[in-house]
């Protein structure tokens, strides 16, 4: 006979919340020193900005667009894997597109309406933004990154943390998964 | 412990290196294959577009890693840059058992018979170090009927009037085609050219043990799930082990050649699967490591006797770096034209590799392989958004009805297209890696928009609505996956790294089997070519030490 079997169920569930309270004690603590985050590598400020940029990028229409796919969650999980290179291209690129959208609009992007941030991510991607914070060219150089990192998000494998439901492969009529093709044709 | 002495050494379990194991274990040498990888499983990234030796966005399915490898490119200006393997530009090829051979598309391309004596036929062409080849097309052609019969072929050469001549037809016959190719295949014949299918290291129907292709769509840049994809892996080098001769020694990276006080090449140094390092010693090595890496390790060979890196006394080695200027068009077809039916690529026709006023070689023109999503989002003609709705409607229209026209374009040598090893930068294992500089030359530009304007032509007259070329890249430097020229063979030791053999001139028993040894690339995907010359070499080192020959 083992130890819980030993303990009447009252007691057991009394314990449990116990437990439970006692841990989320512990995260009221933790949470003055690193807020809690299910994001790996960027802030809850960064994934408010890069959320309306990837939607931006590929919208929705009849189908999902990028937001709701994953590619925020994509990209902020290659960016601790095989995009750790850039990093700091996010980290400083989505502080400048913030304050570009600051200096045009005084707004935050995130808080801009769709038509004035297309206005302004087009204006970077014409690599006309006068007036920014931003090295000759860089503004371009960072959208294109992230225009490329959302279409791997959205059209590459859903294991990968984007392409929700295989939103990707039902919109472009794909056989998901792989359906073999012997007997299509002689 | 100290590795026990063998006769043989091969360095890299590719296309060359795996016939030339093949050859000499069934001869009776003992023989070490080195692959710096390890064996491939398709299960790794089974349909993983990001992974596929394609796209490599995440990362190389079948290596190398970017962890421990890079490479430098030189620039026109001299800037030079460090890259990764999964960046453009790093000129990878696969880093496993098989190398190319698993993720290939496995066209099966014999060279034509013009190809071995193009100085002869065309000329001298400015800025280029053309010259012919120092054997013919007949001296190869039992080269490749072996390596079409014993890895696996599937097409009918007969229907394609420019095929060399052949003593045997191939072992398999071709596959069908899919419902691009019979498009294209009715308007290649209006036009008045010679469509035919293509040859592939494919079993069209069951062959030499392993199952027919099922035709799903992860056929390039993938391994294949059902081993259908002929490669060296799944023939040559099994069939290798299996004779108790060869001993397969993966993860294991070879670093230098070694050089005893008589100047005598006795063996290697390698560095194993953990990291350690080790020697080997053999009578005779051979190198087929790729056009790139193949050059790295002998300049990286250095000692009083080889002072530039064997084979290099006469600063040839990893000179005339080719690969393949890839040029074509993309067309948008009223209806869907694509069926995702692999292996996709089906047609081809030879009627621009030769006798073209004013183009040197040319290149052959085939539809392309399967299509796969985030490498359409990049396709698009000029003008179009590649983000917003606009982005996504195209993608959503248009994904199967575009159809894609191409050829591996023949770069003209170039003296000054090299690889050599950078004063500074190291890999993982602080062996210096390989620079790769120099550019095109401007016939190669003639050739790349002669060859697009046919491949608009050919998709206008299946029906295509639009369509735009894809030529104009710009000159850049060489290499890719079809990477050669870097150890030349020839007849005259000064202008050449090899003899026709394989032979490094200033060594007896050190020879080069990838397609480093081609003295020109063809106008077509090489690895048929590259495995012929695994058996012309090994064939000769197994006939030679039948005869008693040591190569002392």
């Amino acid at each position: 006979m083992d130890v819980k079997n030993k303990i009447s169920r009252r007691k057991f569930l009394s314990l449990s919340l116990v437990g439970i309270g006692g841990i989320s004690l512990l995260s009221l603590g933790a949470l003055n020193k690193k807020p809690i985050s299910k994001w790996r590598f960027f802030t809850e400020n960064e994934v408010l900005i890069l959320d309306a940029l990837v939607e931006q990028i590929i919208p929705t229409d009849e189908s999902m667009g990028a937001r709701d796919a994953g590619a925020t969650n994509f990209i902020d999980k290659q960016l601790m894997g095989p995009y750790q290179q850039f990093q700091k291209d996010y980290r400083d690129g989505l502080k400048l597109l913030q304050q570009s959208s600051m200096e045009k609009f005084n707004s935050k992007f995130e808080e801009l309406n769709w038509e004035n941030q297309t206005i302004l991510l087009k204006l970077i991607d014409k690599d006309e933004l006068k007036h920014s914070h931003w090295e000759k060219g860089a503004d371009k150089k960072f959208f294109s990154m992230v225009i490329r990192h959302t279409m791997q998000s959205f059209y590459g494998s859903p294991k990968h943390g984007g392409n929700k439901n295989n939103v990707s492969y039902k919109m472009l009529k794909l056989d998901t998964p792989i359906i073999i093709g012997q007997n299509r044709y002689k | 412990m100290k590795n026990k002495h063998v006769n043989a050494i091969v360095i890299g379990a590719g296309a060359g290196g795996g016939a030339v194991a093949k050859e000499l274990s069934f001869a009776g040498l003992s023989v070490v294959l080195f692959e710096r990888g390890g064996w491939a499983k398709y299960d790794d990234v089974y349909d993983d577009e990001l992974h596929s030796q394609r796209i490599r966005a995440l990362g190389q399915a079948y290596g190398p890693d970017d962890a421990r490898h890079c490479r430098v490119i030189e620039n026109k200006d001299g800037s030079t840059k460090i890259i990764r393997p999964s960046d453009g530009g790093f000129s990878e090829v696969a880093a496993c058992v098989g190398s190319g051979t698993v993720s290939y598309g496995a066209m099966a391309w014999r060279f034509m018979e013009e190809d071995f004596k193009l100085k002869s036929i065309y000329g001298a062409v400015e800025g280029s170090s053309l010259s012919d080849w120092p054997i013919s097309y007949s001296d190869l052609e039992p080269c490749y009927e072996k390596a079409e019969w014993e890895m696996g072929v599937s097409g009918d050469e007969t229907q394609n009037p420019f095929s060399p001549p052949r003593n045997k037809p191939l072992p398999m016959p071709p596959f069908s085609h899919n419902k691009e190719a019979l498009i294209l295949k009715d308007a290649a014949l209006r036009l008045g050219w010679h469509p035919f299918p293509i040859p592939m290291l494919r079993n069209s129907v069951p062959y030499d043990n392993r199952p027919a292709c099922y035709r799903m769509r992860t056929c390039v840049g993938f391994a294949c799930p059902v081993n259908a994809k002929a490669g060296s892996h799944n023939t040559v080098i099994p069939k290798a082990i299996e004779t108790g001769n060869c001993e397969l020694r993966i993860n294991s990276l070879v670093s230098e050649i070694l050089v005893n006080d008589n100047g005598k090449i006795y063996g290697v140094n390698y560095f194993d699967a953990d990291n350690k390092q080790q020697t080997q010693s053999a009578d005779v090595l051979i190198v087929s490591a790729s056009a790139i890496e193949t050059a790295r390790l002998l300049l990286n060979s250095k000692s009083k006797f080889f002072p530039n890196g064997i084979g290099n006394g006469n600063d040839w080695v990893g000179r005339n770096l080719q690969g393949h200027l890839y040029t074509g068009a993309y067309g948008i077809f009223k209806d869907e034209i694509y069926d995702d039916f692999g292996p996709g690529a089906s047609i081809a026709l030879c009627d621009f590799n030769h006798h073209n006023e004013g183009i040197v070689g040319g290149a052959l023109l085939a539809n392309e392989f399967i299509r796969m999503p985030y490498q359409f989002s990049e396709i698009r003609p000029k003008g179009e958004p590649y983000w917003g709705l606009k982005h996504k409607e195209f993608q959503r229209n248009n994904f199967k009805k575009v159809a894609r026209v191409m050829g591996p374009l023949q770069e003209m040598p170039n003296f000054n297209s090299r690889v050599t090893v950078d004063p500074s930068v190291k890999d993982f294992w602080g062996i210096p890696v390989a620079r790769l500089s120099g550019e095109r030359l401007d016939a190669d530009m003639k050739g790349a928009n002669f060859i697009a304007e046919k491949a608009e032509k050919w998709l206008l007259e299946a029906g295509a609505e639009f369509t735009w070329q894809t030529a104009s890249k710009g000159k850049g430097v060489s290499g890719g996956a079809h990477q050669a020229g870097t150890c030349r063979m020839g007849n005259d030791p000064k202008k050449s790294v090899t003899d026709p053999f394989g032979r490094v001139h200033e060594t007896p028993n050190l020879f080069v089997a990838d397609g480093g040894l081609n003295v020109t690339n063809g106008g077509f995907n090489p690895a048929l070519t590259i495995i012929a010359l695994g058996y012309r070499v090994g064939g000769y080192i197994a006939n030679e030490w039948a005869k008693g020959n040591r190569f002392k």
